[in-house]
């Protein structure tokens, strides 16, 4: 296994008094070490939920029911692992020695993921001493040197502030510098920069940019924003509905998407760099409801191409290869490609 | 919820998206079954009720709390006995127990009779059950003519036993009077002392919460200020310090309207912050400012928007502090500073269990307790089922 | 909002905003009392001409929502006047009393941010749509019921919706159903504020096509208040930039994005990511945070963060002037430097 995180036919699902949603119902994708893969959606469609499942930080109405999360790491001897993350024990060992060491996470809104009654220094020394054999003065003089590398000004003085004293900018710096103390080989970044202004999200982006070049470490990046996308990852999972519907490199994605639900999400955003249009083209209706049960392709009720008979009915379309490294969950476009191969 | 298939594209000609097609996007769902377009047309309160039906331990309590106050109501009819009647024949009568087996037969339901004995020493009264004396049950015996509500002459009540014989279900009391009869009377004022204390403080609460939160600035600080100071005193000394200014020979309806309004005098300060808290919340609401941008005048827009979104969240917190307002009273008649015998309350009561030896001797003159848990327990479960109803999001 | 490039300059001016101002107090202590205040809408000026749209961009703090609030009144503005002409007369909404504010606001309505927050839980679509219209003095049932179903066919929304609640709605149809309320009474302006930026974003799309559509049909000016470059520029015909409670750029919205003269405008149009992996690494980075409106920096409240900064900002407070026609800008450097645009 050459890639760092391989997640096969995964499925998470809720289960309420109202009934079971279908929240992640089979995700497919890898991340190839020092790589980014972007994971693009819109609300309800599963993509934190998948990066929930994967540090096992589920709630405890969720479960993991299917498929495989195969993480390759050097263990603490340096031999390397392969754990298959949907099997080991959330609270046991190998989780406590893979969370915030060797996979770490940034949320979208550092306020609620950083405590409001320990100072920025008290969490990363308590973060560093977790997981590396340092003593408290040692941590905290690695705690300023990480903070002054995400750009902290004056880190020996702010290291002593609480979260709520620093802007949100800063306070995501600070998140950032609480998940990389350990050097992870895995950073998983939740709508980094949704919470943010335009000019500091490029600054966060920058900076994740930056960083993970400098750590080569792999990001898996999860947003709804195509920009975003577009200016970080080198690969690319759309999800819809808790399934990935396209796989692909990121200039396939944009400039050769497949997936009619990929195609229209592109064609509807409005660009600041397109020329104006008297109406931008639209995706119809809105997302089903959780609870709903959609027969076939969970797109096709939006679907402009779909085909009766075929999109509508049966099990959803699974994720098929059609060229290098390119997979479409479509029944029209696989078997397109069927034809011409 | 899905659309029928004709909208589907054919496979030769796939349909693009239809640029010059104008907003019809959304008219899709027509076909949508009766069940979920009664969802979408139930209002907040079928809403929230169908929400409380499912809360099975709230539903419960619903029962319990409904069926106590109607014990409340025709207190009268239930008992089987008048709550002043004394029978000094049998001073401290244990309980008899309904039994249905008489002489290894299965019969209608029936007590035993029993003769009263002193200790030759400790003079303590001794029963013995006289097993050879089944006194049946009947249901709506004639009896001497009583009033119902002090005004509805009526001769028979709900159950007795014929004749000289005693039905003492939770035994008797110390002038031998039935102590099931006194609970079931006494339900009738301490219920209703809750209601009414209730009513006052939320009057009270409305008033001066309306005023705090819509209003803000000095009023806002002056009342937010005097209810943490109120909330800072012990409540135990503050009623008795109150209670104690009350002249003893006030007529019983004068003190129990005096003990209602004590207690609403210390109560109002939850709904105050409720109602000032919600107001303060509201008044934000983009919907309140949505109403005032159309035009909608502010009487209106307190009215339509501002209370009808509170109302769920007051019953809840009225539901939750009636049972404060039992307690209270039950403290206060216990200490023999609220009302006092011969009326019959569940504190009124209580005085008599104040010492132990008494406690020892006749253990159930503690049965009033049983009353007042349950009634508090039904009112606090009640309480949070409906708030879970009301607001499902907020844990 | 097609003849983006001509036309527009004929129409008559619809509103004038002059010197407006709101400032809050900030209060402290057991007292509340006053200690400095936070100047969140300072001293702005615009117009908007009939059926006009006029894009109000700026990040988080700067005071772009607070100026629309002000401009409908919907909270009191501590200076300055907002005048609309309507049917020949020019009105100061500023100087009217309660209850002819009141009737007035029938030719200014409002769009909200959040479709979850906007409409009142317990009243029914029929009742939400035609509260305007019953405020106003309708009250014939027939009439509020015509008048509520020609509303659902403008935004798109099937009549049998009316009897439903606001929970039975997806955020895009919540959406709609407040516009139908904005559309009531026949306004004149609109203030849209942030009105597609809680949507998500396979629905966005229909809620500006929806907006264009009505905008050109009804011929309604909107104000409107976003901080997404992207949708400003597919809806606005001209666009102001407010930093820092002031605005300080206005230009026709292609003008604008083709060639800023405001470094800030520069910066804002690089840092948006756009969704083209061939077009990476050249943003400008602005360094530092926006200020916050109770500690502005001295001079130019930009300067802390300007790539172009000289000695003079630091002192000089630039005013918003005119360059060229339709152009304002507030830089002391505006006429010299040459800044970069986007390319498409």
């Amino acid at each position: 296994m050459e890639n760092i995180l391989e997640v096969k036919g995964l499925k998470t699902h809720f289960r309420f008094d109202e009934g079971i949603v279908r929240a992640v119902d089979g995700v497919d994708f890898r991340i190839r070490p020092q790589g980014t893969l972007g994971i693009v959606g819109e609300s309800g469609c599963g993509k934190s939920i998948t990066a929930m499942s994967i540090m096992r930080l589920l709630p405890r109405s969720a479960k993991i029911v299917d498929g495989q999360m195969l993480f390759r790491y050097p263990d603490s001897r340096n031999i390397e692992q392969i754990v298959d993350l949907a099997q080991v024990d959330e609270d046991g060992r190998t989780m406590l020695e893979i969370r915030g060491n060797r996979i770490a996470m940034i949320f979208q809104e550092p306020m609620t993921a950083l405590s409001p009654v320990h100072t920025i220094g008290e969490q990363l020394v308590e973060a560093i001493r977790l997981h590396q054999d340092l003593s408290k003065r040692e941590a905290r003089n690695l705690g300023i040197e990480m903070l002054r590398k995400v750009g902290i000004p004056r880190a020996e003085q702010r290291i002593d502030d609480y979260s709520f004293q620093l802007s949100g900018g800063l306070r995501q710096r600070a998140m950032i510098a609480i998940a990389l103390c350990n050097r992870p080989l895995l950073l998983i970044a939740d709508e980094p920069t949704t919470a943010l202004d335009v000019t500091i999200q490029a600054q966060i982006l920058r900076l994740i940019r930056e960083l993970q070049e400098e750590y080569a470490m792999a990001v898996m990046i999860i947003t709804h924003n195509l920009g975003v996308i577009a200016r970080m990852a080198d690969e690319v999972a759309v999800m819809y509905r808790g399934r990935v519907v396209e796989f692909a490199d990121v200039d396939s994605i944009f400039h050769a998407p497949k997936h009619p639900y990929t195609k229209a999400l592109l064609r509807s955003i409005p660009k600041v760099d397109a020329p104006r249009t008297a109406r931008l083209l639209s995706i119809r209706g809105t997302v089903p409801e959780p609870f709903a049960v959609v027969p076939g392709c969970p797109f096709h009720p939006r679907c402009d191409v779909a085909v009766a008979g075929l999109c509508n009915s049966g099990e959803p379309p699974a994720l098929l290869p059609v060229r290098n490294g390119h997979a479409v969950a479509c029944v029209l476009e696989t078997e397109e490609s069927r034809r011409y191969a | 919820m899905l659309e029928d298939t004709s909208k589907l594209g054919s496979r030769a000609a796939p349909k693009p998206a239809d640029p010059v097609a104008l907003p019809g996007e959304e008219i899709a769902d027509v076909t949508v079954g009766s069940k979920a377009e009664a969802y979408y047309t139930a209002s907040q309160t079928r809403l929230i009720l169908w929400r409380l039906r499912k809360h099975r331990l709230a539903m419960i309590s619903l029962g319990i709390v409904i069926a106590l106050y109607l014990t409340a109501i025709f207190a009268e009819f239930l008992s089987p006995y008048d709550y002043t009647a004394r029978n000094s024949r049998y001073l401290y009568a244990p309980p008899q127990l309904i039994r249905v087996i008489h002489n290894g037969e299965l019969t209608w339901p029936f007590v035993y009779g029993y003769t009263m004995t002193r200790d030759p020493r400790t003079l303590l009264e001794i029963y013995e059950t006289n097993y050879n004396d089944p006194n049946y049950l009947v249901f709506l015996p004639k009896v001497e003519p009583y009033k119902l509500w002090g005004l509805v002459t009526l001769e028979r009540r709900l159950f007795g036993v014929e004749g000289d014989a005693t039905l003492f279900l939770l035994g008797s009391d110390s002038l031998g009077r039935d102590l099931l009869s006194r609970i079931l009377y006494g339900t009738r004022i301490s219920l209703s002392i809750g209601l009414v204390g209730v009513a006052l403080s939320l009057v009270i609460g409305i008033a001066l919460g309306g005023i705090s939160g819509y209003y803000g600035g000095v009023p806002d600080i002056i009342i937010q200020r005097a209810i943490e100071i109120l909330r800072a005193f012990p409540d135990i000394p503050l009623w008795m310090g109150i209670a104690a200014a009350l002249p003893p020979n006030w007529p019983i309806l004068r003190v129990y309207f005096a003990i209602s309004i004590i207690l609403a005098l210390l109560g109002w300060t939850d709904i105050a912050r409720v109602v000032r808290g919600k107001i303060l919340s509201l008044r934000e609401q983009d919907f309140a400012m949505a109403a005032r941008l159309a035009g909608v005048k502010e009487h209106r827009i307190i009215s339509h928007h501002l209370l009808p979104s509170f109302t769920s969240h007051l019953i809840v917190v009225i539901t939750l502090s009636i049972p404060a307002m039992i307690l209270g009273e039950t403290v206060l008649s216990f200490l023999g500073l609220g009302l006092r015998p011969p009326v019959s309350s569940w504190g009124v009561l209580l005085q008599d269990a104040q010492n132990v030896r008494t406690i020892a001797s006749y253990p159930w003159l503690l049965i009033p307790i049983f009353f007042v848990v349950i009634t508090v327990l039904a009112f606090n479960f009640f309480g949070d089922g409906l708030r879970d109803a009301a607001d499902p999001y907020s844990n | 909002m097609l003849n983006h490039t001509t036309g527009q300059a004929e129409a008559p001016i619809l509103v004038e905003v002059k010197g407006l101002k709101k400032y809050f107090p900030i209060r402290s202590g057991l007292l509340r009392r006053q200690i400095a205040v936070r100047k969140a809408v300072d001293d702005v000026n615009f117009s908007i001409r009939q059926g006009e749209v006029l894009g109000l961009v700026g990040e988080s703090g700067c005071g772009k929502t607070t100026t629309g609030l002000c401009v409908l009144r919907g909270l009191e503005p501590t200076g300055g006047s907002v005048t609309m002409h309507v049917d020949g007369n020019a009105v100061d909404l500023m100087q009217l009393n309660r209850e002819r504010l009141r009737t007035f606001r029938r030719h200014a309505q409002m769009i909200f941010q959040d479709p979850f927050a906007s409409l009142n839980p317990r009243m029914t679509v029929f009742d939400t749509v035609t509260e305007p219209l019953r405020a106003h003095g309708v009250t014939d049932r027939d009439t509020l019921q015509a008048r509520a179903l020609e509303l659902m066919e403008l935004v798109g929304l099937a009549p049998h919706y009316l009897r439903r609640y606001p929970h039975a709605f997806s955020g895009g149809q919540r959406q709609r159903i407040g516009i139908a309320r904005a559309l009531a009474l026949n306004p004149k302006l609109i203030v849209a504020d942030e009105p597609v930026s809680a949507l998500d974003v396979s629905v966005q799309a229909q809620i500006i096509n929806l907006l264009k559509d009505l905008q050109e049909q009804l011929n309604i000016a909107f104000l409107f208040i976003s901080h997404d470059l992207g949708v400003v520029k597919h809806t606005c015909n001209r666009i102001a930039v407010m930093y820092a409670g002031k605005i300080v750029e206005e230009a026709p919205t292609d003008e604008l994005y083709a060639a800023p003269k405001h470094p800030y405008t520069e910066a804002l149009l690089s840092s948006v990511p756009r969704p083209d992996p061939r077009h990476r690494e050249n943003e400008i980075i602005l360094s530092g945070e926006v200020p916050d409106p109770a500690h502005l920096p001295g001079g130019c409240p930009f300067h802390p963060r300007c790539l172009y900064v000289e000695e003079r900002c630091k002192h000089e407070t630039p005013a918003l002037t005119p360059i060229g026609p339709n152009r304002r800008v507030a830089c002391l450097r505006a006429e010299e430097l040459s800044l970069r645009g986007m390319s498409t």
